[in-house]
């Protein structure tokens, strides 16, 4: 069970829910992937053509938590005002915080997400900062009172999974918050190191959404989420630099 | 009348003058979305009360994929 604040979520997997293919695998992907978190962008909305279709008017909004993004923001105050014009659709009260603060990495700003996690949970959010995976940062984050850090693996969209295991188990290890990883995830394989190393969650997006078979591939996250997670829970062996038998080195034959 | 709708110009008949008759206007009363007039927000409730008059700027918003 992943708590945030005073929810409970069966599924430890948060999807985004940006380019793929076609809504309909979208659905199917959505569906087989158990997430019970949906992220969403706060966009202009295309009101001179008719008749657009909509992902989030097609889904049964009983089964999900809409977890919007401030994508798009450059500074704190912008993340606030999407932040609000979210919260004011009467359909969710949680925000993920995502200011960028780097065209190029898509990395995210410390000091504007710091500001606006600050005003946003004065505000009453249920507050989800993106951050970079900085110790520190995530620290003083939670110092703030929000209600989980969410740790990005490697750049937005970029697939190259941790980057940096370490900083990430020190993020794990000092919080009392759920850690959520999220960004930079490519593959399976990274989501089972999130979970093994410790993480309360993973989100991502690309993953799924670009790959040659998305369904397929939400399906994947899903085992690999909770085999990484069931690994941890278990607590691996330690790693030596010397073979150690595993077959007994008594009563061999021949001896 | 005209209105700076997502920052686009646009000339409406004077009789859609509250954002209810906007929303109606555009077909948008059953959609999701959420009205921002003048850079506050309104809410539903204040749909029909909430008038609009030459100059206003309005951004209609929604929800779209995103990660």
């Amino acid at each position: 069970m992943l708590k945030i604040a005073d929810r409970t979520f069966r599924s430890r997997l948060l999807l985004g829910t940006g380019k793929y293919p076609s809504f309909e695998i979208q659905k199917e992907a959505v569906s087989v992937s158990e997430a019970e978190i949906l992220t969403f962008a706060v966009r202009r909305m295309n009101i001179f053509e008719e008749g657009q279709p909509n992902f989030l008017e097609q889904l049964d909004l009983e089964k999900y938590t809409l977890l919007p993004n401030t994508a798009g923001a450059n500074t704190a105050e912008e993340a606030v005002r999407i932040a609000k014009l979210a919260k004011a659709s009467g359909l969710c009260d949680m925000v993920k915080v995502e200011i960028i603060g780097d065209a190029r990495s898509l990395l995210p700003d410390p000091v504007e997400t710091l500001k606006a996690s600050e005003i946003l949970l004065e505000e009453g959010f249920i507050v989800l900062p993106y951050t970079s995976d900085d110790v520190v940062l995530a620290r003083r984050l939670e110092e703030l009172g929000v209600h989980a850090v969410m740790p990005g693996a490697s750049p937005i969209g970029s697939g190259r999974g941790i980057i940096n295991p370490l900083n990430l188990q020190f993020i794990i290890e000092q919080s009392k918050v759920p850690v959520i990883v999220d960004a930079g995830i490519g593959s399976p394989k990274d989501v089972a190191h999130a979970m093994e190393i410790g993480a309360d969650g993973v989100l991502l997006n690309t993953a799924v959404s670009g790959a040659k078979n998305p369904v397929k591939m939400a399906e994947a996250v899903k085992y690999a989420l909770q085999a990484g997670r069931l690994g941890y829970e278990a607590g691996r062996i330690e790693e030596k630099d010397y073979a150690v038998a595993s077959s007994p080195t008594t009563g061999m034959i021949g001896s | 009348m005209t209105l700076q709708i997502n920052g686009k110009q646009v000339e409406l008949p004077d009789n859609v003058n509250s954002v209810k008759k906007l929303l109606l206007h555009y077909k948008l009363e059953s959609r999701i979305a959420v009205v921002e007039l003048n850079k506050e927000i309104v809410k539903k409730e204040e749909y029909e009360k909430r008038k609009l008059v030459n100059g206003d700027t309005l951004e209609i918003v929604h929800f779209i994929g995103g990660g």
